[in-house]
């Protein structure tokens, strides 16, 4: 037998129909669901007449809109369009008979941190949600990708996607990381290296020591990060952390079906002499923690780097280099770490878990901010009360942060979690597209670390020097 | 879906970079449960200032580009998040497709969706077509599906691959769930048997 990637093994074994033309049905294991990206797909199945084909497959919760401030239970606490979506999947989900995490439910998060600490991600899976984040899942060495509202309906209707094969890229991150430098620095200077495009047209699976030595949390960070490099997932091989990771979960499988699927998922990795089309090498020694500076989230730069000039890039790229540093309000030469800094926020599926604040509490410590404002917002309701057990929230409020209800927040900002116009943000979130945290908006990209550290000293900062 | 089979129309000019989604259609007009009415929002906060007006220097705010029907565009075009309101808003306004050297992934599987036929060209080809849209309404290029060539005003051809299948889709006018649940059988049969491989999915 040929030696295959650890993409290849996954898309063999939910290759569900191939037709002559090559075209493929790729069978889904689950479906998420969210507010958003899929009142059109429901309301198309209804005029067609169709059911949702495998509803104990579907997981629905609402994230991206829903306000994170106490009382949203009311309806009349939103604004009415969003409570218009939020009562649609309500309703969806009742109709259709589909898994539902309602605002009310303590387990209500942003839908790539319910999916894993729910047990629904399993390594092996193909797992895929109306949103571009989905990549996340690819943590446990399940193929998770993003899918636009006419797939979302044709995934709920037959339960495959049409798919073509992507190809293969491994991203390998050699030996140690240096004190300081994270998941987040990982994943903002590999797109730094290959550009938001490189990775189109490819599945990136990240491996070598530093990645096996990133917790389940650190390698979600990694993976989320892969569609901003423009790949159509990303993946990590499972292991021991990640089989530990997954037991007992509600959701995982227990007792005889336990030994099974880990027997499967020991099968899970590339086999030595598979075929790479594209392999890009790092050392973790050279990564050093990150900010962006522009409006891609290819702009990385360490921060002891200064602001770049339009014209040390090349053709495209000078012109919306030049826009990037307008619309930023930046002047090439400028120290990154001279950047002062309106607002801070923790938070996304890239970095809304338990560990993100544990890194950023670390740093906050007995301190005070020295920024406008400054908030907290958890991946889940259950990240909230774990970070409220452990003493997290209190470590947050007294530095004079918001703690706030989970939710996707002021990383898109399409609840009332807003930047005004010129309002700078030092961001946890992953992208920093103009307009993206609010209209006018400034968003720089780091770390949890990184982003406490500019809470505290009201500009972006070298977190290694606050350790 | 409407078909695609070959269009005649104006082409207008965005030689920017890494066009995003939140460009094309910002978040605050996700919060429909509609697929229709989005054209008008279409890179709003490119296309209006802060007031809501117009700003005359946006494309296609220009009198010569309002009736655009095809978009010439820099790399990387539809980069972001998976929003198929970002073709939905580009139908809404009357665009049918775009051209650049490369695509967003999500952003190009939405556009066959959506009867949208997304060009891709090596970047010579775009620079000439990208002169040619900056020549205004006079300049009409057209787009062959069946033929698989663009043509600009000055009769100057260039042929793109697409895939088969999506063209076999796109030229019909065909739904893919349609299609899909021809092939139940199929699926029936692999899902019995990932049932027994793999009983705790």
């Amino acid at each position: 037998m040929s030696p295959k990637t650890l993409y290849d093994k996954i898309w063999d074994a939910h290759l569900a129909h191939e037709a002559d033309d090559g075209t493929c049905l790729l069978y889904i294991d689950r479906h998420l669901v969210h507010e958003v990206t899929s009142p059109q797909a429901f309301e198309g199945l209804r005029m067609a007449n169709r059911t949702v084909r495998a509803p104990d497959k579907t997981i629905a919760v609402p994230d991206h809109n829903v306000p994170t401030t106490p009382g949203r239970e009311d309806p009349k606490n939103m604004t009415e369009d969003s409570a218009i979506q939020v009562a649609a999947l309500d309703k969806n989900a009742r109709d259709f008979g589909i898994h539902y995490y309602p605002v009310s439910d303590v387990r209500q998060g942003i839908v790539h941190i319910v999916g894993p600490e729910q047990g629904w991600t399993l390594p092996g899976m193909t797992v895929v949600c109306g949103d571009s984040h989905t990549a996340t899942h690819g943590a446990f060495g399940a193929l998770a990708h993003g899918i636009g509202t006419s797939e979302v309906e044709h995934v709920l209707a037959t339960q495959t996607l049409i798919q073509s094969k992507s190809k293969n890229m491994k991203v390998e991150i050699t030996g140690k990381l240096r004190p300081g430098v994270t998941a987040k620095d990982i994943t903002l200077s590999v797109i730094g290296e290959t550009g938001t495009a490189g990775g189109t047209g490819y599945v990136i699976e990240y491996c070598g020591e530093a990645i096996r030595d990133l917790s389940m949390e650190g390698r979600m960070t990694v993976c989320n990060m892969a569609i901003e490099g423009g790949a159509r997932a990303g993946l990590i091989a499972p292991d021991e952390k990640t089989f530990e990771y997954v037991k007992g979960r509600p959701h995982a499988p227990k007792g005889a079906q336990w030994e099974a699927a880990l027997a499967w998922w020991k099968t899970l990795f590339s086999d030595e002499d598979a075929h790479w089309d594209k392999v890009i090498t790092i050392k973790g020694e050279d990564i050093a923690p990150v900010v962006t500076w522009g409006t891609s989230p290819e702009d990385v730069l360490p921060i002891t780097a200064d602001v770049p000039s339009a014209d040390s890039f090349q053709g495209g790229k000078v012109g919306a280099a030049q826009r990037s540093l307008d619309y930023m309000g930046l002047t090439p030469g400028q120290k990154l770490s001279d950047i002062e800094i309106d607002t801070v926020f923790i938070g996304s599926c890239t970095n809304g878990r338990i560990e993100d604040l544990r890194a950023a509490a670390e740093i906050l410590k007995g301190k005070k901010i020295a920024v406008k404002r400054a908030m907290v917002v958890p991946g889940s309701g259950l990240v909230r009360a774990q970070a409220e057990e452990e003493g997290l929230a209190d470590i947050f409020i007294e530095a004079g942060f918001e703690w706030r209800l989970a939710g996707c927040s002021m990383c898109l900002a399409m609840n009332p979690d807003q930047l005004a116009p010129g309002e700078r943000c030092a961001a946890t979130s992953n992208r920093n597209f103009e307009g993206r945290q609010g209209r006018g908006g400034r968003t720089h990209l780091m770390s949890p670390a990184m982003a406490a550290a500019a809470a505290v000293t009201g500009k972006l900062t070298d977190v290694r020097e606050m350790m | 879906m409407e078909k695609f089979e070959k269009l005649t129309g104006i082409a207008a000019p965005m030689p920017l970079v890494n066009i995003d989604t939140d460009m094309i259609i910002p978040k605050q007009f996700l919060k429909t449960i509609k697929r229709s009415g989005l054209g008008v929002n279409l890179f709003d906060e490119m296309r209006y200032d802060d007031d809501g007006k117009e700003i005359p220097d946006f494309v296609l705010n220009k009198p010569q580009y309002r009736e655009a029907e095809i978009l010439v565009a820099g790399d990387n075009f539809g980069c972001g998040s998976s929003r198929e309101h970002a073709p939905w808003a580009l139908k809404d306004f009357g665009i049918k497709s775009v051209i650049s050297t490369s695509f967003a992934d999500i952003f190009y599987n939405n556009c066959f969706k959506n009867g949208i036929l997304p060009i891709v060209l090596p970047q010579e080809a775009v620079d000439v077509l990208m002169k040619d849209a900056e020549k205004g309404s006079n300049a009409r290029m057209t787009i062959d599906l069946e033929n698989q060539v663009v043509t600009s005003s000055d009769g100057e051809s260039f042929s793109f691959d697409v895939d088969s299948f999506r063209k076999h889709c796109l030229m019909n006018g065909l739904d893919d769930i349609g299609l899909t649940l021809e092939k139940a059988a199929s699926i029936d049969t692999f899902e019995q048997q990932a049932e027994q491989a793999r009983p705790w999915v």
